[in-house]
């Protein structure tokens, strides 16, 4: 009976209570979840989101099906125009190298472990370029596994765009793609999971193994991560911080609809990535709503997003988002 | 009355084809785009997704192919058809090709797995429950089958991601999640269900039949083989066949175990995937052409258990004249 009476003062309140409705990328749900919520208690409005998908989000919301579709893989400048949306980034993940190798707690892959790996030209642990950084661990002969994911995704897509700015040979033969004949698996090497979550599973279950999942996942899942080597040189071990540091040189470009994938900026942990929301053109008073929630959640959600293994914005992103809102005619509410 | 209770019944009976050739011309629409692009070569295809370039040097360095993004290859294709903006002359410059082999046998060898597994065991509950336990057994037991029938198949993904799999690695090597994983786990959802109806059938065998048959001085076993069997056999034939479709169809436990990569099992350890499976993975992805193959893959699996079933139904319960 309270929480109806506090509902109805609520609703008096803000006369104007309006819903807003998206679908798209699983991957932010979390924390769109969480921002929605404490977003519904402070202002009484309505966000209703369903994690269906980076591309049914964009098929959606190009069809005009929903108030805005949320994306990992941003669209490009050319095909926003033709699609008639607009994009902008709400929060930065990581993606982390889980692993499982008995006795080993302290895994640093350097660029050319990584490149190895993933090309299946390095098949076995105790192989010299792994062992070069990794003095004190006893590393086994036994083969790699390697856990890649089974459906499409855009954490696949992140960590293959990754791989092709890092590695011309991956770049040349394989690029960024949501579903990749990944080389391990001719080799009789490669395992898949479905989602994160039959990733980490995968992980989890066979020894030997290693596989890209996002932070959020691998800390959930209790995966050991490895540190990894950034663009500089340097070893960063996958933490909030450095995947902050790694944010902070993403490079956004308002002018281009913030189309970057960030990973492997200049400094920092280099497999990060933004999530985007896409919003047509056109429907300006509904896109003026789906603003409203995302401002309020740059100035009020970064705590939410941290505790759940994501990365903020960076302030001046922010402030390039809403300069880009204002642009574009749809400037939050108020 | 009398009439309309006719046409009623009619009408029901009716809506059975309707809804199966409905589903057929969709399925059929939706994958023309690959049917007229790949034809027949789709079954015996095993790449999937693979970027061929229009001189037919396979897979590689299609680097100018799609939009790029500081000389990275980013597969934008999917994004402009499903807005309905691919231009033509991107369409030209790399083609993918997609081919059915791979998840066709999968789900081929996967089902056969989970049905030899199942069959003789399902046989022996059933048996047992028919008409070797007492009463005060073969109740409980009874129930508890029926229970397991009725489990939600992901359950049955979770279990085997997380248990199942291990287990089976620790005996057979291999990684936790492949083929056999997933036959054995398809074969456990599919007894209970075998198991319940073919012990209902046998339960049917009239009481006179069995006692002269004693009474003649038939064993226990040879009245079974003898009397029982042959009396319950079209119900037998029938839980096979439904259990048969049902392995043959099922998706989410077979997702988790199965493995997920396009690959052909060299040994039954190995990775790989099935129809359903593929489709599950992939369908909120895709779009264009993509989704057209995998909408030939579904036309396929549809025709496959179409003809396997009607196959089974002609050989096993044609009419003895």
């Amino acid at each position: 009976m309270k929480k109806f009476i506090a509902g109805l003062t609520l609703a008096a309140v803000s006369t104007f209570a309006w819903t807003i409705n998206g679908t798209g990328a699983t991957f932010p749900y979390p924390v769109y979840k969480k921002w929605i919520s404490a977003f519904y208690n402070a202002t009484g409005n309505r966000v209703n989101y369903t994690g269906t998908g980076s591309g049914t989000g964009i098929k959606e919301v190009a069809q005009r099906h929903v108030d805005f579709g949320g994306s990992d893989k941003p669209l490009s400048p050319r095909v926003l125009k033709i699609a008639k949306l607009y994009q902008f980034p709400t929060v930065v993940g990581g993606i982390v190298l889980g692993y499982n190798i008995p006795g080993v707690h302290h895994l640093k892959l350097s660029e050319a472990a990584i490149k190895g790996i993933v090309l299946g030209t390095i098949k076995y642990w105790d192989n010299p370029v792994i062992v070069k950084y990794n003095p004190d661990e006893k590393l086994p002969h036994k083969k790699i596994i390697f856990v890649h994911r089974s459906d499409k995704s855009g954490t696949t897509f992140n960590f293959t765009y990754y791989l092709s700015k890092m590695c011309p040979t991956w770049r040349k033969y394989y690029g960024a793609r949501k579903l990749i004949n990944w080389p391990t698996d001719a080799q009789g090497r490669g395992i898949a999971g479905k989602g994160n979550f039959g990733v980490s599973a995968a992980i989890k279950t066979n020894p030997y193994s290693i596989g890209y999942v996002d932070y959020a996942d691998a800390l959930k899942n209790h995966l050991e991560m490895a540190t990894i080597q950034g663009s500089d040189g340097k070893f960063y071990a996958p933490t909030p911080k450095n995947f902050s540091e790694g944010a902070k040189f993403a490079g956004f470009d308002p002018k281009k609809d913030f189309y970057k994938v960030i990973a492997y900026p200049k400094h920092g942990y280099p497999i990060i990535a933004a999530t985007f929301i896409l919003i047509p053109q056109e429907k300006v008073n509904k896109d003026k709503e789906v603003t409203t929630f995302f401002n309020w959640a740059y100035k009020n959600g970064d705590k939410m997003a941290s505790s759940l293994g994501y990365i903020p914005l960076p302030s001046n992103v922010k402030a390039m988002i809403r300069k880009y809102w204002e642009e574009k005619g749809v400037a939050p509410l108020n | 009355m009398e009439k309309i209770f006719k046409t009623l019944s009619q009408l029901s009976a009716s809506t059975i084809l309707l809804i199966l050739s409905a589903i057929f011309v969709v399925l059929y629409i939706e994958a023309k785009p690959a049917i007229e692009k790949y034809g027949l070569h789709f079954l015996v295809d095993p790449r999937w997704g693979v970027t061929v370039q229009k001189n037919n040097t396979p897979n590689v360095a299609n680097n100018t192919a799609n939009s790029e993004v500081g000389g990275i290859n980013v597969e934008d294709d999917d994004v402009l058809a499903a807005i309905g903006a691919l231009s033509p002359s991107e369409e030209q410059k790399s083609d993918v090709v997609y081919g059915g082999l791979v998840p066709i046998v999968g789900t081929i060898l996967s089902t056969l797995i989970a049905m030899t597994f199942a069959v003789p065991i399902a046989m022996g509950i059933a048996i047992f429950l028919a008409e070797i336990a007492p009463p005060s057994i073969s109740k409980p037991v009874g129930i508890a089958i029926e229970l397991l029938a009725a489990i939600p198949s992901i359950i049955y993904g979770m279990w085997g991601l997380f248990y199942f799999g291990p287990f089976i690695a620790k005996i057979f090597g291999g990684s936790s999640v492949n083929l056999l994983v997933a036959g054995l786990v398809l074969g456990v959802m599919i007894i209970p269900f075998m198991a319940s109806l073919t012990r209902d059938s046998m339960k049917t065998t009239p009481n006179v039949l069995k006692e002269s048959a004693y009474a003649m001085g038939a064993t226990k076993f040879e009245v079974i083989k003898d009397v029982i069997f042959p009396y319950a056999k079209k119900g037998i034939v029938g839980s096979m066949i439904l259990a048969l479709g049902r392995a043959l169809g099922e998706t989410m436990a077979v997702a988790f175990v199965i493995g997920g990569v396009f690959n052909f099992p060299h040994k039954l350890t190995d990775p790989t995937v099935s129809i359903p499976v593929v489709l599950a993975n992939n369908f909120a992805e895709s779009s264009g052409l993509s989704l057209a193959a995998l909408f030939y893959l579904a036309l396929i699996l549809f025709v496959i258990s179409f003809i396997v079933i009607s196959f089974a139904k002609f050989y096993f319960l044609r009419d003895k004249k």
